[in-house]
């Protein structure tokens, strides 16, 4: 590899643009990912909001916060989307992946810079439009759209006439497209503008996380772009009846669409995880990563049969049984590959020098919590089980244990690890540490007992329950106020670290740090590899040649 | 499922049974701080439970087996226990086997949990029916077989109504579904403008009520007595506010129930104090 020296302008002679045009024309993959890492964080806040109220109003039974049951409806389906589609896929793939996807390959910047700036200015346009839904009629019971980020019709077309779903619709095509735009822009930066030597099987695995996502995305998202569509030209008088039985059209159509997209979606949340958890564990463990082929292609995997199981969403819809006996194979099926990801973690920790670092402590945890998450998944899938679970809280500690714990871990690991390469400084270990375990153990206070819920018959998107279902959410409640305290120590550790800047260097974590971000400065220089890297020694090379 | 019992070993079963003894003393309702599922008032229910609880031993068994590999490493190889790393990354044989182990656990479990679906969705010669039409908000109750009877439409207690009563809040109606208890009822659920979701925990049933479908489903009460549920599709303002209530009675009350076009004798219809436990013995004991 090529050394690469100096920090941010001065070696190569570009000059940083003014404020105003660095940082609303950028076109720099490093400031436009920066810019989408604010967002994540400004829209996890908004979504954090929504999801502590309605975790304070089901501390005891009864209605407490909420003006009317309509509005804590809003406030579920506006947290699962503003979190789903303005919080960890910014962070993930227009974060971390902007930032260090073409670092990792050995890339001067996008393939499209001026894409690249359009994806991320359709996303704070698109969270306007999700904002200013909360002010505008929704349905006969209040303002506000109410009908689950889900979506489904009728709920969400005769059952909800305001406005206030229009512009849902308008700022998730906007922010679908930015996704679009931005899956496009990764395909061709991955496709063809590796360094001379970086083969495809050479690629670090995050890179190839973000690859097998940005094929999700293209081929997901325009499914949902028009479902969407779909269900704007219904809701319009006279206009058209997909999925009105009455004009001859099929509600469940819609679900079927959705969920063609929504599983990808999920998938879509927790491969650049994967991606980033396997470099923090190999670092810290100061070996290769274990069975890198192995890992690269599990990921595909999942990423294809991830497109033929969708109906597990929808087992209870009244499916012939013979497909939902499909879907339950089909869905038995992904276990496979995640299995295999989670034991080449571990095999990569084994016989390493394994260092418990801030980011090392999330990515184990990450582990522990993905594995509880994939397990009930795996309950989950037999569809006759699911009879009693579907709809149920158990569904939502399943989904919350790989998405707050499996996705949102999966940030925080990668914003630890990368926070000294991104910003030049370091954390404070004691806050840092503080955020961490605050934050795992209020998570799995909220998200454990949901199961007891769940099992117990205590259906979700409930505002009031009945009063046997006190306990736990009670206990899930609390678990909100730790996780609460867990954010505000993020912040001071961001804070604090701003103020004192300790700075770092270039490959602050040492011996296991060996993709090429850690061949440069910290932060890297605003353009860097003028002169390309060549990749002739390569940890990974000896492995993948054994392989054919 | 005998069978499945075997699989599952005694103790396990002991174990879980313990776990959810106490989740199981009430019947027909989530019982107070339950961790489990509710008592099975169906055949369908109880083989459900036997196959969630095959279900939940394997993936306790890898929950146990990844956590404790994971604790082990973290001790045995610490940087200061092992300072030096190894630089294996690669080894086909562990490879192989840690893809070919979950598919043989999978395929343990897929057998028992085709045959519950297929009971579960296959309908046997049902012996009744019942129609479930979701509304927005309640649920309205109508028995092709019985032409004297009229619709029923199932209102939920309001909260001074539910504490006069004795009965649960946000689960008691003021109109349940009557059924005969050894009898195999077949469903009929749709609904008439947003989608709802006919579900009742412990007899394993939840069908969504879909604007121009008819859904089917099948349900064999064993015992006499109340067994609630709640709406399970998101529906609106009061999708909360919708719960489902069946009344299990033995076929003569039932037969007097469709005798006297649908509705108790006098006495017993005002007296709903002990209907949460089992509302019918009293019911009979007045008959
Ligand atoms: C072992 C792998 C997994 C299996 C077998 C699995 C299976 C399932 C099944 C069957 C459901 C439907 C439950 C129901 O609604 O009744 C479900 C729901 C869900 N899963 Fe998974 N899952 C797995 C992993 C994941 C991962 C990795 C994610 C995301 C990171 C995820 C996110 C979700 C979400 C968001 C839902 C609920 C969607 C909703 O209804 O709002 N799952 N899963
Ligand atoms: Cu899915
Ligand atoms: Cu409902």
């Amino acid at each position: 590899m090529v050394a690469i020296s100096g920090n941010d302008t001065g070696s190569y002679g570009d000059d940083k643009p003014s404020f105003f045009a660095r940082w609303f024309y950028s076109t720099n993959h490093k400031d436009i990912g920066t810019l989408y890492l604010i967002f994540g964080i400004i829209s996890g806040l908004i979504g954090g909001f929504l999801s502590f109220m309605m975790r304070m109003e089901l501390g005891e039974p009864g209605i407490q916060f909420f003006t009317n049951e309509h509005q804590y409806l809003v406030f579920v389906s506006m947290h699962g989307l503003i979190m789903i589609f303005f919080m960890v896929m910014p962070a993930l793939i227009g974060g971390f992946g902007n930032w260090f996807v073409p670092i990792m390959i050995g890339a001067p910047d996008m393939a499209f810079p001026r894409m690249n700036n359009l994806s991320f200015w359709l996303l704070p346009t698109a969270l306007i439009c999700l904002l200013v839904s909360f002010v505008l009629p929704g349905s006969a019971s209040g303002d506000g759209f109410g009908g689950g980020w889900v979506m489904y019709p009728p709920l969400s077309t005769s059952g909800s006439p305001g406005p206030a779903f229009d512009f849902i619709i308008i700022g998730l095509l906007a922010a679908g497209f930015s996704s679009i735009f931005g899956a496009i822009n990764f395909i061709t930066t991955i496709l063809n503008m590796r360094a001379p030597g970086m083969t495809m099987h050479k690629m670090p695995l995050f890179a190839w996380s973000v690859l097998v996502t940005a094929f999700l995305l293209l081929l997901a998202l325009p499914v949902l772009a028009a479902a969407l569509f779909m269900l704007f030209t219904d809701r319009i008088d006279g206009g058209t009846g997909f999925f009105d039985p009455a004009r001859g059209g099929d509600p469940q159509m819609f679900q079927h669409l959705f969920w063609f997209f929504g599983h990808p979606e999920v998938y879509i949340m927790i491969l650049p995880a994967f991606g980033i958890i396997s470099h923090i564990v190999s670092t810290f463990s100061k070996k290769p990563i274990f069975g890198y082929l192995g890992m690269a292609y599990a990921m595909v995997a999942i990423g294809v049969v991830g497109f033929v199981v969708w109906a597990h969403h929808m087992y209870t819809i009244g499916m012939d049984v013979n497909l939902k006996a499909y879907f339950l194979a089909a869905t038995l099926v992904i276990a496979v590959p995640t299995g295999v990801k989670i034991f080449s973690w571990l095999a990569t920790m084994w016989g390493g020098s394994i260092r418990y670092t801030i980011p090392m402590q999330w990515a184990l945890a990450f582990i522990f919590l993905f594995v509880i998450g994939g397990v009930t998944g795996v309950v989950l899938a037999n569809a006759g089980v699911d009879t009693a679970l579907h709809d149920t809280y158990y569904v939502v500690a399943h989904f919350h244990y790989v998405l707050s714990m499996g996705a949102v871990f999966g940030i925080f690991a990668g914003f630890y690890y990368w926070f000294g390469k991104m910003f030049g400084i370091m954390y404070n270990k004691f806050l840092a540490a503080a955020h961490f375990w605050l934050f795992f153990i209020g998570v799995n206070v909220i998200f454990f007992p949901q199961h007891f819920l769940g099992m117990n018959g205590m259906p979700r998107r409930y505002v009031d329950y009945p009063a046997d279902f006190e306990l736990w959410n009670h206990v899930s409640t609390m678990g909100a106020m730790i996780t609460l305290l867990g954010v505000v120590f993020f912040f001071l550790m961001l804070i604090e670290a701003f103020i004192v800047r300790r700075k770092v260097g270039d490959n602050y974590w040492g011996e296991g740090a060996t993709t090429l971000e850690w061949t440069l400065s910290s932060p890297p220089p605003y353009h860097q590899f003028n002169t390309l890297p060549r990749i002739d020694e390569d940890p990974t090379e000896h492995d993948a040649d054994k392989m054919h | 499922m005998r069978f499945l019992k075997a699989i599952l070993g005694g103790s396990a079963i002991a174990g879980l049974s313990a776990f959810a003894a106490h989740a199981q003393d009430v019947v027909g309702r989530p019982s107070e701080g339950g961790m489990w599922f509710q008592k099975p008032a169906t055949p369908v229910m109880e083989q459900l439970q036997d196959v969630h609880n095959l279900v939940f031993v394997i993936i306790c068994a890898i929950v146990v087996l990844v956590v404790s590999l994971m604790l082990y490493i973290m001790i045995r190889f610490r940087e200061k226990a092992n300072p030096v790393p190894s630089k294996t990354s690669h080894n086909t044989m562990i490879e192989i086997v840690w893809t070919i182990a979950p598919v043989v656990l999978l395929l343990v479990m897929v057998v028992p949990s085709m045959q519950l679906l297929y009971y579960q969705d296959r309908l046997p010669e049902t012996e009744m029916t019942v129609k479930v039409v979701g509304n927005t908000w309640n649920w309205q109750y109508s028995y092709p077989d019985y032409e004297d009877i009229d619709e029923i439409i199932s209102n939920p207690l309001d909260e001074t109504q539910a504490q006069e009563e004795g009965v649960p809040y946000l689960l008691a109606t003021d109109a349940p579904l009557v059924v005969p208890v050894g009898t195999k009822v077949k469903v009929l659920v749709t609904s008439v403008s947003n989608m709802h979701s006919w579900a009742v925990p412990s007899f394993g049933v939840k069908m969504d009520a879909v604007p121009g479908l008819v859904n089917e489903t099948w349900f064999e009460v064993y015992e006499e007595g109340t067994y609630y549920g709640q709406c399970s599709e998101i529906c609106g303002i009061r999708h909360y506010f919708m719960p489902v209530e069946v009344r299990a009675v033995s076929q003569a009350d039932f037969n007097q129930w469709v005798a006297n076009g649908g509705s108790f004798t006098e006495a017993v219809a005002d007296n709903s104090e002990n209907q949460t436990t089992s509302g019918v013995a009293t019911l009979a004991a007045r008959d």
